[in-house]
């Protein structure tokens, strides 16, 4: 789909807000948290991702796409339309912002799987089965891109400040309770509404400020269980490499981080017997997952948060607490714009993960 | 009397102003090419008996010596040249094979010279590896697909049980060199360097002298065809086994240690009779197909309980690709891939010169392969033949390699010129050779220092070229290969390479 | 006190001792000069025995309790307060040669150059290292504490 390589650049904006209680909240909130990090970004991309906005259509896959023409909407149609029976689609609301300048085609469906296992199929679950449609659309549907594919949340991107692109998607009238912004910094400047962050997959988005130095063996690892990195940036990697470590390959998050963000040799050393084992048999087994370079990304998920920077701190992000919310944000001005009374602030650090788990959910 | 009609190779020429007749090049020369008459109080040179390895040019005390390769013997032929020529004269003189030491020296392509790094700049800082740590430590051996833990309690737990791995603190092995091509003093020299940089080296096809043994963690030892110097204490005392299915310099055949260099202590550590030419069959002759090399790795395994990896070394030949499939799929826990350009003791010069390929398209093909098939983490890859500088290593990693065997640095770096001449057991430098006389040139205390210095030398310069691409581990770098550039290539070097042109 | 020690396994039998000990004592301190343009040469102190393939240099051991020093009947051969070497005085020396006579190793030598002496090894007084352990290509010969 794409012939020219665009990287990752430094300089983006990352926020992250969620209540662990479950309890909803607009965008408004996430939205005035990113627009104080302006200058992190230039307005060549901007995005979010919310969860728990869907309620009504929570026990479907929801896709979100991006069609650059009709003939891309029509082709992925009857694509879905093979496995997937269209509950509802719609186009996904928006309103004119005049920074927003020719937008793409937008429009999201509710999906239900058909039953139609044919014999001596391999078992594959539901999960995979939306992964191998992604991967399908986004590498062989010219003009068609999934931003997102998860249930009961969705993700919102495109080409513009994060907070022009938070009110052209009408932001404020979701309630979600975990929401996950970006803003970039591209210094190409053809950027494209399907670069933004952030980058989801099934439940996962992922937002990043940095760059992998370890793309070129991330990708080559990834494609041995058939994820293609066909999009040529650095957060595709990355969020495929969640999916396969946690979802797949059953670790926890906090084993997922020491595989990502792998601590030093001799701090290993320095570990209790349990730990010390555990760490290096991670090295060893997930050497090509490791993610070389600067960043810290946050990634949301159906159960929580996750923000995690890499292993020699060469990022920024600062994480609090107050009440049941855990701000994430890669400048403490964008929390404190959002909340007053905040119990802990801290400074993240190197490859250890800070973690929101969504204690309950209310429907 | 015929007379020959084979030219000097080398002609020596001496400064008579500056050479004082203090004969050390005299004594110095196993191949007598220098001559000290009495009645004229002068040193006389023979250019014929000279081999180019410039042991008198480097140890004469005034510098009066010079050695040159006598260019202009015979009329330019770009076709017909000296050597061809003087080849060919030689095997009309003697009717037998040609033998010659080292690698292949002829001008095929060498692709490390035709690939570029990367550097990071601006969007992705570098990384100062003077201020941050640079992770150099590697592991060879079998990686499961996954791994389990036990969160349930407070100490999460490992479940998964590992196959065993050796550690190494560098990326860079000592290659097989046999006690027996190689002198004692050698082994010696590189057992002990091997240990005290946390590395391996190789018995070859020689077996393991006893007096070696305390180095034996530090050891990879070799089941060749032959069988040399195989019984259970040498399993026992290894690091790792190494079954040797074929080497890089002469693909196809097996390993040849003339009679000259089998003294007593060789015919002890290789279980052969003295003065006999140790000739390794071409085939293990127990080994006739695949399964039976299965059979082999679990016979090792199973005398070994299953407490050391066991790996396979091949000569890169065309098939490389599912051949090394095939092997990982046999159980081995490392692959050696020698390739053309690896050396030898002795072998038939029409064989090292013409048969095998570039290392550096058996890695790019073997990685490819194994990772498209989805075994790649099944066993570790290491390189061999013909790494000559701390580039060539990280130009390997980034192709797929997990370490790379060196040889002929190695040697290089304990005083040899690569004169070639190996097979006649007339190492002037104390290398490849077992007379007493010449082996003692050879102080293990300077060469252990010396092989040090190489090994710290080069993860110094790959420490600093990793820290100018933004990475600061080795696994990152293994099979990355958007950090290579080729320069100077056609689209299908560039295709099986698996890598992207410069300015791509 | 620091000795040359010998290691008869990394020696080579090269000479290239004698020669540098010969060069370090000549007048030119040149090493074509000396051989070539002096007359008559230097004398080295050190001298190299071999049979087969051993082979090992050897010099004067500067002995704890040298019978030398007792043998001198002028006084010449005395022992350095600070290097512990035991040293010729060159203008003491009558040439009788009763050192030569008693020393165990044979490693002194009549020096015929000007006047009839006694030389031998005076462990290069004045330099960093003598020349011979500094100059050996294969390590063989040793400066260390004694």
């Amino acid at each position: 789909m794409r012939d020219f390589y665009e990287k990752e650049m430094s300089g983006c904006s990352v926020v992250g807000i969620m209540s662990e209680e479950g309890s909803r909240f607009s965008g408004d909130l996430i939205m005035k948290s990113i627009s104080v990090m302006r200058e992190r970004a230039n307005g060549l991309g901007g995005g979010f991702a919310a969860y728990g906005i869907y309620p009504e259509f929570c026990h479907l896959h929801t896709f979100h796409l991006i069609f650059e023409d009709n003939r891309a909407k029509q082709l992925t149609e009857e694509y879905l339309k093979k496995s997937y029976l269209i509950e509802k689609d719609e186009p996904i609301p928006t309103r004119a912002q005049g920074s927003i300048k020719y937008p793409p085609g937008l429009w999201r469906y509710f999906l239900k799987f058909k039953r139609k296992r044919e014999e001596g199929e391999v078992a594959f679950t539901e999960e995979d089965e939306v992964v191998r449609t992604v991967m399908e659309v986004n590498t062989n549907i010219e003009g068609a891109f999934v931003a997102s594919s998860g249930k009961n949340m969705g993700i919102f991107k495109g080409m513009g400040y994060p907070e022009d692109i938070g009110r052209f998607y009408r932001l404020e009238e979701y309630e979600g309770y975990i929401w996950v912004a970006h803003g970039r910094f591209p210094t190409n400047s053809i950027g494209w509404w399907g670069g933004a962050h952030p980058f989801g997959l099934l439940d996962w988005a992922v937002v990043h400020n940095g760059e992998i130095s370890s793309y070129g063996i991330n990708k080559r690892y990834l494609s041995n269980f058939d994820y293609h990195c066909e999009l040529f940036t650095d957060t595709e990697a990355i969020t495929y490499l969640f999916d396969l470590l946690v979802r797949k390959h059953k670790l926890s998050l906090e084993m997922a981080s020491l595989a990502l963000a792998a601590p030093l040799w001799d701090t290993i050393e320095r570990f209790p017997e349990n730990l010390k084992s555990i760490a290096r048999a991670i090295r060893l087994v997930y050497g090509s997952a490791l993610l070389n370079g600067p960043f810290s990304i946050i990634v949301g998920h159906n159960r929580g948060m996750l923000g995690l920077v890499d292993r020699i701190k060469l990022r920024p992000l600062v994480a609090a607490r107050g009440g049941d919310m855990l701000y994430i944000s890669s400048e403490e001005s964008g929390i404190n714009e959002v909340s007053s009374s905040l119990d802990k602030v801290r400074q993240a650090k190197a490859g250890v993960p800070i973690i929101g788990e969504l204690k309950c959910l209310s429907h | 009397m015929p007379i020959s009609l084979i030219l000097p190779e080398f002609k020596i020429e001496r400064d008579d102003e500056k050479c004082i007749t203090c004969q050390v090049c005299v004594r110095q020369c196993a191949n007598d090419a220098h001559i000290y008459d009495s009645e004229e109080d002068q040193v006389y040179t023979d250019s014929s008996k000279c081999v180019g390895c410039h042991r008198c040019e480097t140890l004469c005390p005034t510098g009066a010596i010079s050695v040159k390769v006598n260019r202009f013997q015979s009329k330019q032929n770009a076709n017909w040249t000296a050597l061809v020529q003087r080849n060919i004269f030689k095997q009309a003189e003697s009717g037998g094979i040609l033998l010659t030491g080292m690698g292949c020296d002829k001008p095929y392509p060498i692709y490390w010279d035709h690939i570029l790094l990367n550097a990071s700049q601006v969007t992705n800082p570098s990384i100062d590896p003077l201020r941050e740590p640079m992770e150099l430590r590697t592991f060879l051996g079998q990686k499961p697909d996954k791994i389990e833990i036990d969160e349930s309690s407070e100490e999460p737990k490992l479940i998964t049980k590992f196959a065993p791995q050796l550690s190494l603190e560098v990326p860079i092995l000592f290659s097989a060199m046999s006690y027996g091509s190689i002198s004692y003093n050698a082994c010696l020299s590189l057992a002990r360097a091997a240990k005290k940089i946390g590395t391996f080296c190789n018995t070859g096809e020689g077996g393991l002298h006893p007096d070696f043994y305390k180095y034996g963690e530090n050891t990879i030892v070799q089941v060749a065809s032959g069988r040399f110097g195989v019984h259970p204490q040498y399993l026992k005392i290894a690091g790792a086994i190494e079954i040797k299915v074929g080497q890089g310099a002469k693909p196809g055949i097996g390993g040849h240690l003339p009679g000259e260099k089998v003294s007593e202590d060789i015919s002890h550590t290789r279980m052969i009779p003295a003065g006999s030419d140790a000739l390794s069959p071409a085939p293990h002759h127990d080994i006739y197909s695949i399964e039976d090399l299965r059979q082999l790795i679990y016979a090792l395994k199973e005398a070994t309980r299953y407490e050391k990896p066991v790996g396979v070394k091949i000569a890169a030949v065309h098939n490389v690709a599912p051949i090394a499939s095939g092997i990982v799929r046999a159980g081995a826990d490392f692959i050696t891939i020698d390739g053309f350009r690896g050396g030898t003791g002795a072998a038939p010069m029409v064989i090292r010169d013409n048969v095998g390929i570039p290392i550096e398209l058996a890695l790019a093909v073997i990685d490819s392969r194994l990772r498209e098939e989805g075994i790649r983490n099944r066993a570790s890859i290491i390189v061999a033949g013909g790494m000559r500088s701390s580039a060539d290593i990280i130009k390997a990693i980034a192709l797929g390699a997990d370490a790379v065997y060196i040889g002929t640095a190695a040697l290089v770096a304990m005083g040899c010129h690569v004169c070639q001449k190996c097979y006649t057991g007339k190492c002037n430098w104390g290398i490849a050779t077992q007379d007493p006389y010449l082996t003692k040139r050879l102080n293990p205390n300077i060469a252990t220092r010396r092989l040090v210095n190489l090994l710290r030398a080069w993860s110094l310069e790959i420490k600093e070229i990793l820290g100018g691409m933004g990475i600061n581990a080795i696994e990152s770098l293994r099979g990355n290969r958007e950090h290579l550039r080729g320069v100077g290539l056609t689209a299908i070097d560039l295709k099986i390479l698996g890598i992207k042109p410069a300015g791509g | 006190m620091k000795r040359i020690y010998i290691k008869e396994e990394y020696c080579i039998g090269c000479r290239l001792c004698e020669i540098h000990c010969l060069v370090q004592h000549s007048k030119s301190k040149k090493i074509i000069k000396a051989f070539k343009r002096e007359f008559p040469r230097a004398l080295p102190r050190i001298l190299v025995e071999e049979k087969g393939y051993l082979s090992f240099a050897i010099q004067c051991r500067h002995c704890e309790e040298a019978p030398c020093i007792e043998a001198c009947i002028t006084g010449a051969m005395y022992r350095d307060k600070t290097t512990g070497a035991v040293l010729c005085n060159e203008d003491r020396c009558v040439g009788c040669w009763m050192c030569i006579m008693v020393c165990p190793f044979g490693v002194i030598k009549r020096n015929l150059e000007r006047k009839k002496i006694a030389s031998k090894c005076d462990l290069c007084q004045g330099e960093e290292m003598p020349v011979c352990v500094a100059n050996c290509p294969n390590e063989a010969l040793e400066l260390r504490d004694s």
